[in-house]
């Protein structure tokens, strides 16, 4: 009897370890490449080989005094703010109108409004290059832009719907019953409650755009955003040079997705995906 | 909702703007994709058609019918390998994790990785498994191997261990919800009508979690089938996948039409996926009710 129990006990703790064992694993998996990514940044040997030969932060002078880096960083970030404005310009709008009204073909709006999150970012990008090459548009950080507030205006339209829908619409009524004008109402009442929502967005749709790779491919002329910088370094081979600024953008969108996902789940909100 | 005049109002002052912005840059375009995927090519560039001969060229050519097969392999191959890894991950945060705050912070821990830049992650791949690569040296310098190996990088291994590690948190976040949703009541019921843990794991856990496994697999699915970044990187030259022949096919091939065709192959089989999976998750939804 007690034998039976102790080796049932034993088989038990066996699975368990063996799962914890392949959790643990899991989390290795995703965090080994990373951390390494970081370690080579140090490293001063131009090849990313073991053993590690010594540190040094000269990968990450090379990578803040390369001028064509700069000027990349510099394009993405016109690019990222000007993009997460659309986003929001277009996107919080479009978030009302689907929460707010009923009008023919929503559920087709819908769904179409969120394809390109949906499709792959190759079909947003060479469908608006087919657009703008028929409508003799010149590609530029303009069309880039255009790109990315295509690609990612969905991003804040599904945040700010979601937000939407669990806002308690009685607070407005209640705003309107004491004598506030419409907008008093929005400015004082709706858009703090959505405020969060839409910072959250925004930081997200900053993060992604500043990565933005298959639509930027088609629609960039001359100028290069970072990761199409990055992009052309990595296509020809391996420096370093590419892991030390990878480990500044590492920290700093970590950074900006702590502070996203703290306000898109505060006041108890969730994210809630439509797809 | 009243239909009065001053909603209607409202309503185009609100919509009137994004109506017109989401026609011009998403709804126009996709029809001009479609459009040109009827067209002709014609040196230098192609000349407005109506006929199927880009379609007929996918099927008839093995050069590109090969691409879509091998694109739905990889993709395939992705999504189990994303699944293997992430099961036991989600698992036990669910199930053996006790204190909440524990649980969210390995929650969170599993998602940061998607912020990180995907293609700086793509790229660490490469510096990895290179023949010069962290894992080569590693394997000489302990003495498990005299000369690098040259067969790690540059093939679809690469691509779908590369794809399955970028697009692994999208497993992970489904499957958790799914996990953490099965009442406690109806696995202590299977344990009190005899059942075994791994029995009990077979007959109502697994059953019960499928709903999310379909929906990471979806998603991990249909973004490696439209990925061309990592497949380009670490794919090697006999690793195409249909983006990157679509890529091929806008730029220097300059073929927009045979692109276009292509590119609409693509958005089928992803939509076609969404919707099947959409169908499967309800069919069996009320199965289990």
């Amino acid at each position: 009897m007690m034998n039976s129990r102790t080796r049932r006990r034993r088989r038990i703790d066996l699975g368990n370890t063996a799962l914890g064992i392949a959790a643990a694993s899991a989390i290795g998996f995703l965090y080994g490449p990373i951390i390494t990514l970081m370690v080579f940044s140090f490293n001063d040997n131009p090849i990313t080989k073991l053993p590690l030969t010594g540190w040094t932060l000269d990968w990450y002078y090379k990578a803040l005094t390369n001028s064509d880096l700069l000027a990349a960083l510099w394009n993405s970030v016109i690019v990222a703010v000007a993009a997460v404005i659309i986003c929001l310009v277009i996107g919080i709008p479009t978030a009302f109108a689907l929460d707010r009204f009923d009008f023919r073909g929503k559920t087709l709006f819908r769904r179409l409004v969120i394809l390109p999150i949906t499709l792959p970012g190759i079909i947003t990008g060479v469908s608006i290059l087919a657009f703008f090459s028929m409508a003799g548009v010149k590609l530029s950080l303009v069309t880039v832009i255009i790109g990315h507030g295509t690609a990612l205006t969905a991003i804040v339209v599904t945040n700010v719907f979601a937000r939407l829908q669990r806002f308690d619409r009685r607070i407005e009524e209640a705003s309107a019953d004491i004598g506030a004008r419409p907008w008093q109402t929005f400015v004082y009442i709706t858009l703090p409650n959505i405020r969060s929502a839409i910072i959250g967005s925004a930081l997200i749709a900053f993060t992604l755009s500043f990565d933005e790779i298959p639509v930027t491919y088609f629609l960039t002329g001359r100028d290069n955003t970072l990761p199409m910088y990055i992009w052309s370094v990595v296509r020809r081979g391996i420096t370093p040079e590419i892991n030390a600024i990878g480990t500044i953008i590492v920290a700093l969108s970590i950074v900006l997705i702590f502070l996203s996902v703290l306000l898109i789940h505060s006041d108890g909100g969730t994210k809630k995906k439509m797809r | 909702m009243k239909h009065s005049t001053r909603t209607i109002r409202d309503f185009w002052l609100l919509f009137t703007g994004p109506a017109i912005w989401w026609s011009l840059v998403l709804l126009v375009p996709y029809v001009i994709m479609l459009m040109i995927s009827f067209y002709t090519r014609k040196f230098p560039f192609h000349v407005p058609d109506f006929q199927f001969g880009n379609y007929l060229k996918l099927i008839e050519d093995p050069q590109y019918y090969l691409v879509i097969f091998r694109s739905l392999k990889i993709a395939f191959l992705v999504g189990v390998t994303a699944f293997v890894i992430s099961y036991p991950l989600a698992y036990c945060l669910a199930r053996k994790i006790k204190s909440s705050r524990f649980r969210l912070l390995l929650y969170v821990a599993t998602i940061i990785p998607l912020w990180v830049s995907y293609l700086l992650r793509a790229y660490t791949w490469k510096t990895i498994l290179g023949s010069e690569g962290i894992l080569n040296s590693f394997l000489m310098w302990t003495g498990i191997i005299q000369e690098p190996s040259t067969f790690f990088l540059y093939n679809q291994f690469a691509m779908v261990i590369t794809m399955a590690y970028i697009f692994t948190p999208f497993m992970v976040m489904p499957v958790y919800a799914s996990l953490e949703k099965i009442p406690p009541s109806l696995i202590e019921a299977s344990k009190d009508l005899g059942a075994g843990r791994i029995k009990t794991f077979l007959k109502v856990t697994l059953p019960l979690s499928m709903p999310g496994v379909l929906a990471g697999f979806t998603f991990t699915f249909c973004l490696s089938a439209g990925d061309f970044i990592s497949p380009a990187l670490v794919g090697g030259p006999y690793s195409n996948m249909v983006a990157n022949v679509v890529a091929t096919q806008f730029g220097i091939a300059m073929n927009w039409p045979l692109g276009s065709a292509l590119g609409m192959v693509l958005l089928f089989i992803v939509l076609a996926v969404i919707t099947l999976s959409d169908r499967l998750e309800r069919a069996g939804r009320i199965n289990l009710a």
